[in-house]
Order: C-alpha cells, then sequence, then structure tokens
C-alpha cells in the first residue's frame, strides 16, 4: 500500500517538477499584477512581447546549441553585427570600389543578406569546434570579440539612425519588422513561426533525433553512424540565423542600429533555455520550455522595472531564479533516475 | 546479547536490507567474510552482489541490519569511514582519473606530504614498485586515459595495494575486461595478499575463474542468500543451479557447413596499423569471412583486436592494407560511410561507446537505421515504431514501454538493445566486441542465441571475446591476434582452449 502511495506521490511531483517553468510564469505574472499597478494592461503586454521576441528567437538557436552539449557565445556579438549590417545596407548601400558604385538593396534582400552573414557565422563557429576540435566556449567567446568588433568598425562605433530608407532608391519598409500586425509584434509572430518549425525539425526529423544523441553520448552516436561533425556545424548554423534575426528586429524596433546592441543578451539566450529545461550536460531540452523560458525571463526584467527595483537589484534576483532553476532541475533528474532504477527492478 | 565474529571471520553482516524506493535490493541476508581466503559473491545481475558489497565499502548504508568486525559492532558512514577500518574496493565501472598520470591516480586522496608540499618522489617510487609487483610496470607519468582498459584494471588494483593496513579487499568483477595472461597474473597477487591474512571478497560472472581462485563461495538471488559452501565441495553445474535455480549450460554448436563453398564476403589484406610512437598495433594481418559464418577473433589485451575492428569501420583512417567487401574494394572514410556499406558495430564499452543515455529505448534501438526511416528529412514514425517493434521482440528485448529510459533496463538487455541497433541497419556483417561483458550468464546465452539465429540467417559476424570457453562454443572459425600478429587460424575441432592461449603468446616471442 504505502509504495502505491509513493508512486502516486513521485508521479505527482513528477508533474508539478515538469510544468515547474510554467508555475512560475503564472506566479509571477500574479506577483507583478499586484505590485506594479498599471502592470495588467495591453501596452505592457506588448512591451514584454517585444522583448520576449528577441530573447526567445535567440534561445531558440541556444536550445539547438546546448542540447548537442556545446554553447553559442556569440549570439550576442552577432545581433551586433547582423544590425549594423542591416543599418549600413539601407543607409550607406553597399560600396563596390572597383567599379566605382554603391548598390542599394531592396528591404528583402537586405534581410537575407543579413541572414546569410548570420548562417556563414555560425558555420565557422562549427567548423572551429569540428575541424579544430576547439571547445564550443572558447570557439565562440572569439567569434563574439570578432563579430563585436566588426560591428564598432561598420561604423566606427556610431549609430544608424532613422532607419527608414529612401524611396527613391526601393529600400523602404525595414520598420515592418518591429512594427505590430493586428495589434501584435511582429517579433512575436516570428518567434511563433520560428518555435514551431524549429520543434517540428527537432523532434520529427532524423536531424533532431541525431542532435540529441550527440548530447546524449557523442561517441556512441558517431559510432551509430550519425554525422556527427556536419550536425554540429548546422547547429551552430541555426544560432547564427536565428542571432541575425534578432539582430534585424532590433533594429527594426528602434529604427536604429547601434554596434552595442545585444551585449550579454547570450546570456539572456542561456538562462531561457535553461529555465525551460534544457540541460546544459546535453541530450535534453525543448523549444517549448525554452519559450517558457524566454517568458519568464521578459516578465522578471520588465516586471522589476515597473516595480521600480534598481537594476542592480535586478541581476541579483535574475541571478537567483537561474541558480534555482538549475537546482530544480537537478532534482528531477535524480526523481527520474530514481524512478528509472525502480521500473528497473521491477522487471526482475 | 552482542552478536559478533565466529572464529575465522574478519567481518560479519547481519540481517542486511537494502530497500531502494520500491523495491528490497537485499532482504535479510547474512554473510560472513572469511579471514585470509578468497570469498567469492555469486549471483545473476540484480542479485544483490555489488549492492552487498557497497554497505560493506560505505559506498551506502543498510536500510537495516548491522556490521561486526571483530567483536564490535561497525558502521561506515562513508567510504572513508570503510578504509580506517581497513576497507578497500575496487569497482566494476573503472574509477580512475584519465587526465591525471598513473601514479597521481595510484595515490589520489591518501597524497603523502612534507609539510604543504607532496612527496612525489615518494608517490613515483612506491607506484612503480607496486606495479612491478603486480607485473604490469607501466610508466608511472603516463595518462591513465592513454592506457588500454585491462591496464587500468591494473591501476585500480595497484590504488589498493598502496595502503599498509588493507584488511579486506572487495573486488567487484575485476577480471570482466582482463586477458588471460593478465587474470593469472591477478590470481597470483590475490594469493600473496591472501597469504598475508587479507581477505578477499570476489564478484566474478566467470565460473571457471570462480573454481579456480575461490576458498568460499556465497550464493544470491533477487537479493536473497541462497546457499554457501567450500569451493572443494562443489563444481560449476551446482553453482550455476544454485544461481538460475534450474541448470544451464552454453549452447554446443555444430552447423555442418562446407565453408569452402560457401561465398566469401569480406576479405582483409595485409592490415597494417602503426602505433604512435614505433611499432605496430597491426602488422600485415590478413583473413577473411564467408557469408553466415562466424569467425572468432581471440588475443590478449592489447593485441588489436579492437584496433581490426576499428580500422573496418573507419575509425583509423592511418591504416594501410586493403579491405574487400564483396569482392569490391573499400574506400573507407567514415563511420556512416562504412554503415551505409554494410558494416554494423557492437561496441565493446557499451555506456561509453553503445548507448545513449538520455533517449528512451526505442530510439537507441532506432539510431542507427533512422535515416531509412524518413521522408524527405521526416521520421516516419509508423515505419520506425514497426521495426523497432519487430527487433525487440526477434531479439527479445523484455521491456514493459520502448519508450523507458534506456538505464531503466538490465544489462543484459541493454546489450541486447545495442545489438538490434546493429541489425535494424540491415548488415552484411556485423562486428561484436565482447558482446558478453559484464551481463549474467542467462543473458549471455540469450546473446549467443541471438548471434547463432542471425548467422543461421546468413549474416556474418565477427565475435571478439576474450573468455576461452566463449569463443569456443560460438566461432566456426578461430583467428588468433598476438602483439599485431595473427599468429594462427584454427577450424571446427582445431579449436581448443590450449591451442589458442599458445597462440595468444607467439607474438611476443616474434619480436
Amino acid at each position: 500500500m504505502s509504495t502505491n502511495k509513493n508512486e502516486s506521490n513521485n508521479k505527482l511531483m513528477m508533474t508539478l517538477l515538469k510544468g515547474r517553468t510554467f508555475i512560475v510564469l503564472i506566479v509571477l505574472l500574479i506577483f507583478f499584477s499586484i505590485a506594479a499597478d498599471n502592470f495588467l494592461s495591453m501596452n505592457t503586454a506588448l512591451l514584454i512581447g517585444k522583448h520576449v521576441a528577441l530573447y526567445g528567437i535567440l534561445a531558440i538557436g541556444m536550445t539547438y546549441v546546448i542540447i548537442t552539449g556545446g554553447i553559442d557565445l556569440s549570439v550576442g556579438a552577432v545581433v551586433g553585427l547582423a544590425g549594423m549590417i542591416a543599418g549600413g545596407l539601407i543607409q550607406k548601400g553597399l560600396t563596390l570600389k572597383i567599379f566605382g558604385v554603391t548598390v542599394y538593396f531592396s528591404v528583402p534582400l537586405i534581410v537575407l543578406i543579413t541572414l546569410l552573414v548570420g548562417a556563414l557565422i555560425g558555420v565557422l563557429n562549427g567548423l572551429i569546434i569540428t575541424k579544430f576540435s576547439v571547445a564550443p566556449f572558447i570557439a565562440t567567446l572569439g567569434t563574439m570579440y570578432v563579430c563585436r568588433g566588426f560591428a564598432n568598425l561598420h561604423s566606427n562605433g556610431a549609430t544608424y539612425s532613422q532607419l527608414k530608407g529612401h524611396e527613391a532608391l526601393g529600400n523602404q519598409g525595414f520598420g515592418f519588422l518591429g512594427s505590430n500586425v493586428a495589434g501584435i509584434p511582429v517579433g512575436l509572430i516570428i518567434l511563433a513561426i520560428m518555435a514551431v518549425f524549429f520543434e517540428i525539425i527537432l523532434k520529427k526529423t532524423s536531424f533532431g533525433w541525431h542532435v540529441f544523441s550527440i548530447g546524449g553520448n557523442e561517441k556512441a552516436a558517431k559510432l551509430s553512424g550519425v554525422k556527427v561533425d556536419k550536425v554540429k556545424i548546422l547547429v551552430y548554423m541555426i544560432s547564427g540565423i536565428c542571432a541575425a534575426m534578432v539582430g534585424m528586429i532590433t533594429s527594426s524596433q528602434l529604427a536604429a542600429s547601434h554596434p552595442a546592441t545585444g551585449e550579454s543578451w547570450e546570456m539572456n539566450a542561456i538562462a531561457s533555455a535553461v529555465l525551460g529545461g534544457t540541460s546544459m550536460a546535453g541530450g535534453v531540452g525543448a523549444i517549448g520550455g525554452t519559450i517558457v523560458g524566454a517568458f519568464v525571463i521578459g516578465v522578471i526584467n520588465d516586471g522589476m522595472v515597473m516595480c521600480g527595483v534598481s537594476e542592480f537589484w535586478q541581476m541579483v534576483i535574475k541571478g537567483v531564479v537561474i541558480v534555482l532553476a538549475v537546482i530544480i532541475d537537478q532534482f528531477q533528474r535524480n526523481l527520474q533516475a530514481k524512478m528509472a532504477l525502480k521500473a528497473r527492478n521491477e522487471s526482475k | 546479547m552482542a552478536s559478533m565474529c565466529k572464529e575465522g571471520v574478519c567481518l560479519h553482516a547481519e540481517k542486511i536490507s537494502k530497500i531502494y524506493p520500491g523495491t528490497k535490493a537485499l532482504d535479510n541476508v547474512d554473510f560472513d567474510l572469511l579471514t585470509g581466503k578468497v570469498n567469492v559473491l555469486i549471483g545473476e545481475n540484480g542479485a544483490g552482489k555489488s549492492t552487498l558489497m557497497k554497505m560493506i565499502a560505505g559506498i551506502e548504508q543498510p536500510s537495516e541490519g548491522k556490521l561486526y568486525m571483530g567483536d564490535e559492532e561497525v558502521y561506515f558512514k562513508d567510504t572513508t569511514e570503510a578504509r580506517k577500518h581497513g576497507i578497500g574496493i575496487i569497482h566494476q565501472e573503472l574509477n580512475l582519473f584519465p587526465n591525471l598520470p598513473v601514479y597521481q591516480n595510484i595515490f589520489m586522496a591518501k597524497e603523502k606530504k612534507q609539510g604543504l608540499k607532496l612527496d612525489n618522489k615518494y608517490h613515483r617510487e612506491k607506484a612503480e614498485e607496486v606495479l612491478k609487483k603486480l607485473e604490469h610496470p607501466i610508466p608511472v607519468d603516463t595518462l591513465v586515459g592513454d592506457l588500454r582498459v585491462g591496464q587500468q584494471q591494473m591501476i585500480e588494483i595497484a590504488r589498493n595495494l598502496v595502503d599498509d593496513d588493507l584488511k579486506v579487499l572487495i573486488m567487484d568483477e575485476p577480471t570482466s575486461s582482463l586477458s588471460e595472461q593478465e587474470v593469472q597474473v591477478l590470481f597470483k597477487i590475490m594469493r600473496e595478499l591472501t597469504a598475508q591474512g587479507i581477505s578477499i571478497v570476489y564478484i566474478s560472472h566467470r565460473l571457471e575463474e570462480i573454481m579456480q581462485i575461490g576458498d568460499h563461495v556465497t550464493i544470491l538471488r533477487d537479493g536473497k542468500y541462497v546457499s554457501d559452501a567450500d569451493v572443494k565441495d562443489i563444481d560449476v553445474p551446482w553453482i550455476v543451479k544454485q544461481m538460475t535455480g534450474e541448470g544451464k549450460s552454453y549452447p554446443k554448436r555444430d552447423r555442418g557447413i562446407e565453408w569452402d563453398k560457401q561465398e566469401t564476403v569480406l576479405e582483409v589484406k595485409d592490415l597494417t596499423l602503426p602505433k604512435s610512437g614505433g611499432g605496430y598495433l597491426l602488422n600485415k594481418v590478413n583473413f577473411d569471412l564467408k557469408k553466415g559464418e562466424i569467425l572468432g577473433i581471440y588475443g590478449l589485451m592489447g593485441a588489436g583486436r579492437t584496433e581490426v575492428f576499428e580500422c573496418i569501420m573507419g575509425l583509423r583512417p592511418e591504416h594501410t592494407g586493403d579491405i574487400i567487401l564483396e569482392g569490391e574494394k573499400l574506400n573507407i572514410k567514415s563511420v556512416a560511410g562504412q554503415i551505409e556499406k554494410g558494416f554494423a558495430l557492437v561496441p565493446e564499452d557499451r555506456q561509453r561507446e553503445g548507448l545513449v543515455q538520455t533517449m528512451d529505448i526505442g530510439r537507441n534501438c532506432s539510431l542507427s537505421a533512422l535515416t531509412t526511416y524518413t521522408k524527405g528529412g521526416f521520421v516516419d514514425f509508423k515505419l520506425e515504431n514497426e521495426m523497432v517493434e519487430k527487433e525487440i521482440k526477434d531479439i527479445h528485448i523484455k521491456v514493459a514501454d520502448k519508450r523507458l529510459p534506456i538505464l531503466s533496463l538490465s544489462g543484459g538487455n541493454q546489450q541486447k538493445v545495442v545489438i538490434g541497433k546493429g541489425v535494424l541497419t540491415n548488415p552484411k556483417i556485423l562486428l561484436m566486441d565482447e558482446p558478453s561483458r559484464g551481463i549474467d550468464i542467462g543473458a549471455k546465452t540469450e546473446v549467443f542465441d541471438i548471434i547463432n539465429k542471425y548467422a543461421e540467417e546468413g549474416l556474418s559476424i565477427i565475435v571478439i571475446s576474450s573468455e576461452l570457453k566463449e569463443i569456443i562454443s560460438i566461432a566456426d572459425r578461430v583467428v588468433v591476434l598476438s602483439n599485431g600478429i595473427k599468429t594462427d587460424e584454427l577450424v571446427g575441432d582445431e579449436i581448443q582452449e590450449e591451442a589458442l592461449v599458445l597462440a595468444s603468446y607467439k607474438g611476443h616471442h616474434t619480436n
């Protein structure tokens, strides 16, 4: 009898643990609704939504990377660089010195070029990590500095403002990415589309399964015929593309590109993924969880601002929340291992 | 009423129970550890041998029951406490630091210091001395990660031997990765230790070893004590009967096939693999494989057995020589490429190389063949499901739900999953490296049944094994490697223990 009770207790505990980020999110929403007068308003929702779109998209790529057992510290810098590239192409165009002409591209083409640059940086990360066996932490730390450097070099540290384009040049419309459609921020819509898309890739394709297998046991994956290097390079490429997307959305939201944009955003992305149940040890994670994690980070950030909590205290609280999340995660894993052991013993 | 140890008993465990959530791993077990004897503990996987030893070594604490040493009751809250009482343990899974050199591994957590400074001169000398005693004079500055598994096992043993006050040494399957020669060295050392009055607890699945080295046998089944006896009074069939409750033995082979008339599937010509730092891991090795044949590769640790598989699977691009599949010389590029060509590997180390622990049973099964179950990149779940279900049924993996974590399975069933993963790719050739390592007798027999079944169906199989009886019972033909050289090839009735052992030493004399 007592084992039965124990078992159902365990199961209840498991359900609570699995839904913990969601529970935290709801608790936070209730808390800030009471603590901050104007928290429960459309304006606040829109504001948080705009911010969450940025962390969320970054965190999608980060989740892929972390599931393979890696890390991508370069995404914040890629956000900055992507913004500068897109902004620069709108304002200055591309000057081809050999021909002595300056080319202005249409906005869709600019978006494509910027995404391509993000992808290339990701591929570069992947190549350094796989072909030269550099630890992901170091490889992406390096590209982080390189990208941030290029972002500053692009304008000599200056901001590209008023990214409206000119009718004569046919490059208007960049503001769309930062605007609202039917009252919903476009960034949030892009987040939703990307989240669904990448969740499907992760769960329904052989590529997705291979991502999980590499994080779970890279050696076994390789011996099972998984093309480990190729999968890893693709994963960092996805992360780069996500970062480039965020760079453009944020520039569009602000109608300006500043080279320091995205500084330390990689940390928000990592935090979102971890809060959402992605294991830093690799092999475990889901986009759904990550998105909830991004909302938690977004609500904490903006909620505290609205409560008038100082920026310094915000950091402290965010740090505590992240560490707590990992502790609970560990607790869940132990419980899961215990239940697996039990199942093994019962099957005897 | 003080319970204490009887005459000649160094440690007495009384009514020990260990309860894990939902299960009793040990149930009221009494156990006497005889002083200066090799005390053998036998039982199938999950019988509770390792659990009982964990209690004695202080790794875990009993839920009920008491331990006595001499006249006093003892309680080990951790391994340090147990070590203070002179109890050392050599784990089934190696607990070494691959990133550190041999001597640091040996003296980890028992460093000798002069003030704050480590006495590394002492560490090195003492480590050298112990390794010499173990007949494994490994340079003490070598990184443990660079050693072969057999050598690592010796380091683990050496670690315990440097303790001066060692009273009890627990050895949990120490020979599972040792060659015949290394096992004999180990046995010699065990005899020396017992002569010094040290009591040894020995856990092993190799029954012939137990008959050779054991003094007293205790048998556990399903967490309960079954019986105990002096080794001189019993034989192997008796042990097997006690363990399983019924008589079991390895299946005999007599297939009556004329191999000369069978088509050759694989030819390996002049396979050579240079060793870093001079010499060869493999030196001009030649052999072939017929359709439906089970070819055994026997050899001591370091003879180059695993390396043969590594070359074939594309893990050793530096090798020279030809590998010819069905008459076509292969250009080996990657593991994935080799799997596509029709090879499948069941690696030696199940946990490190065979399984993805974070994935469930079904996904581990389909991992290798997954790309063939996809349409435009998307997994065809119905097909994947069907194939996995069929394979699980085919090789009798005992599983309630294939979505359970892989680690919820017993060692034997985990191994079957690894085999199933290979078979699902529809290979022409299946390479199995120590397929029965670390699994109980029941599961071993089942693994052999699986191997035989697929061979009958026409799959060509190469099996590496260091267990003589195993390879004799399973293989149609055996290639013996020694020091990277092929020293013999035995067919049918020629496959005898003496011939195999003899050939396995030959390579060392010619060099």
